[in-house]
């Protein structure tokens, strides 16, 4: 099975309005998932255009399904649900 | 730290620098609060209406315009910018360049602090807060602890005592920030600041959780600066280490590519503070081993010596702060640049004013900059610095680094140089009457080190992490 990928914008828009954050989603992923995930910091991701702008922080998972206004939270909780769906 | 506040503010910046680069802000200034709050979407406060007015008040902040300035309710935004053609509009005469401004209609007027008991009292068989209350303002009703707001003098003896955590002391956030008593609610109900008194932290702009009040910026200065083909020189305060991703080095690099025709730290400015400053105190101890000198690089310390404490005066250091050596270098290299302090602090402002730096931005202000333009200070090269700076002047962001610069520089002249040091990790209304104490004649030390942030310049009330 193909790791799941996530993505997290540290563009600087997106670190300033709340990437800076999420840097630490990486260690906080429980031990059994962690071989099933790849946490990746990538320069802006071109997300946060004028009209949306106030979804920053962005989070892209397996380089297509965009996650606006990420926080720790929604991004673990949908970690989970990903991984349970491809189990 | 990222809030509801800093998120507005930032997304708002930098929205103003993608429509002054897009050539659209006049036209789309009125337009951003009714774009962020279109009707029929979710009010942060009672309606959008209300929403969109605050708005209104921030992006006139954001364009440098003092709120208690308006005269004309009904004034566009695109007004106040084409108004100001950015070479510095009319000042109010009582408000002199005052950086810091309160938007009225975002302020909630907090009711006054008050010690209050919660439903989590159990009214208890043992009653602590009736026993330990000097005033005798509590008694037991119907099985609740009640306070006698008329007896009450506020000293927080019963909120120790219970055991329950039943009894709580309200608050209101700027007038418990402000170190000096400068932010009151008027008749109105509404904060304002007596900027006689100010002396401008920014731990009220820091604390308020409506974001009432803000800062008057200089974004929109810098960017015209720049489109009119000015140089400008972008001066970065030491405190600039780990507020972006990457290293300083990168982040110049990152000012460069954002159109500043120069960049330099300004602990390199802090290395110039330290050897003057130094020399100035081992000659006041040699005129006088009794007396005692205090810093002069944080301006918020100045600014409340100067408005506050006079009889401190003849002892602040007279020794230039590291970004007015900072300006002397930039301006040696290229006499025609101008200079822009980049930090994370509210007094800077003022202290700029004074000392000709021709504009200040904060590190929001920055990344605004940077976002708006696409750059991402990891992806940068770093910048070829002729040097780095010093490490203990680029330690100038903490507490006790310029205790250290000092005691490093002394010691390296004088072996054996004894420095008798303290130091005010951060100006509140306790360190305040400590210091006025020492004013007063019964100060402990020869050398006493003042921030007014706790930890440092790095903890300022504009700093990103």
């Amino acid at each position: 099975m193909d790791k799941i990928k996530v993505e997290i914008c540290c563009g600087t828009a997106c670190y300033l309005l709340g990437a800076a954050n999420l840097m630490s989603i990486g260690d906080e992923i429980p031990a059994e998932l962690r071989d099933k995930v790849e946490v990746e910091a990538r320069t802006c991701l071109e997300l946060c255009d004028k009209e949306n702008l106030g979804g920053a922080p962005y989070v892209r998972f397996n380089g297509e399904e965009v996650m606006a206004q990420a926080t720790n939270e929604k991004v673990l909780a949908r970690i989970e649900e990903l991984v349970g769906g491809a189990a | 730290m990222l809030n509801g506040s800093t998120f507005i503010r930032r997304e708002l910046m930098i929205r103003i620098v993608r429509a002054f680069d897009d050539g659209t802000l006049e036209s789309e200034l009125d337009q951003i609060p009714i774009k962020l709050r279109p009707k029929n979407s979710v009010a942060s406060r009672c309606c959008v209406y209300h929403d969109r007015a605050i708005l209104k008040y921030r992006l006139m902040a954001m364009l440098g315009v003092s709120v208690e300035d308006e005269t004309d309710e009904s004034k566009s935004l695109a007004a106040y910018y084409a108004e100001k053609a950015w070479g510095g509009g009319a000042e109010h005469p009582s408000r002199p360049r005052a950086p810091l401004s309160v938007c009225g209609p975002a302020c909630s007027g907090c009711p006054d602090a008050k010690v209050v008991s919660t439903p989590n009292c159990r009214g208890c068989f043992a009653r602590p807060c009736v026993y330990n209350c000097p005033k005798k303002a509590i008694s037991i009703v119907g099985g609740q602890s009640v306070i006698d707001q008329s007896l009450c003098i506020k000293c927080g003896k019963c909120i120790t005592a219970c055991p329950y955590h039943a009894i709580v002391k309200t608050s209101v956030p700027c007038e418990d920030a402000c170190p000096v008593g400068a932010i009151r609610k008027n008749g109105h109900g509404v904060a304002e600041i007596d900027f006689a008194k100010c002396i401008f932290c920014g731990k009220c702009f820091a604390a308020c959780p409506f974001a009432a009040v803000m800062e008057r910026s200089q974004l929109v200065d810098v960017l015209a600066a720049m489109k009119r083909g000015e140089k400008l020189v972008a001066m970065i305060a030491p405190a600039a280490e780990k507020q972006f991703p990457g290293k300083i080095e990168q982040l110049l690099s990152a000012c460069a590519k954002a159109g500043f025709g120069d960049v330099m730290e300004v602990a390199l400015g802090a290395e110039k503070t330290t050897e003057h400053e130094t020399a100035e105190f081992i000659e006041r101890m040699e005129k006088d081993p009794k007396t005692f000198m205090t810093t002069s690089c944080c301006p918020a310390w100045v600014n409340l010596v100067g408005r506050h404490l006079p009889d401190l005066v003849g002892h602040v250091s007279l020794t230039p702060s590291p970004m007015v050596y900072a300006r002397e270098l930039a301006k040696a290299k290229d006499p025609d640049a101008k200079t822009v302090f980049i930090g994370p602090c509210v007094a800077k402002r003022s202290e700029a004013r004074r000392k000709d730096v021709d504009y200040v931005l904060s590190f929001e202000e920055l990344g605004a900059i940077l976002a708006g333009r696409k750059i991402d200070v990891i992806a940068c090269e770093p910048w070829p610095v002729e040097r780095p700076a010093n490490p203990t002047a680029r330690n100038y962001a903490r507490s006790c680094g310029v205790t250290d610069a000092v005691l490093a520089e002394a010691t390296s002249k004088i072996p054996g140089f004894k420095l008798d040091a303290k130091q005010i990790n951060g100006i509140d209304r306790k360190t305040c009457a400590m210091v006025k104490l020492y004013a007063a004649g019964k100060m402990p030390v020869n050398f006493l080190e003042v921030m007014a942030c706790p930890g440092g310049c790095q903890n300022g009330p504009c700093s990103l992490s």
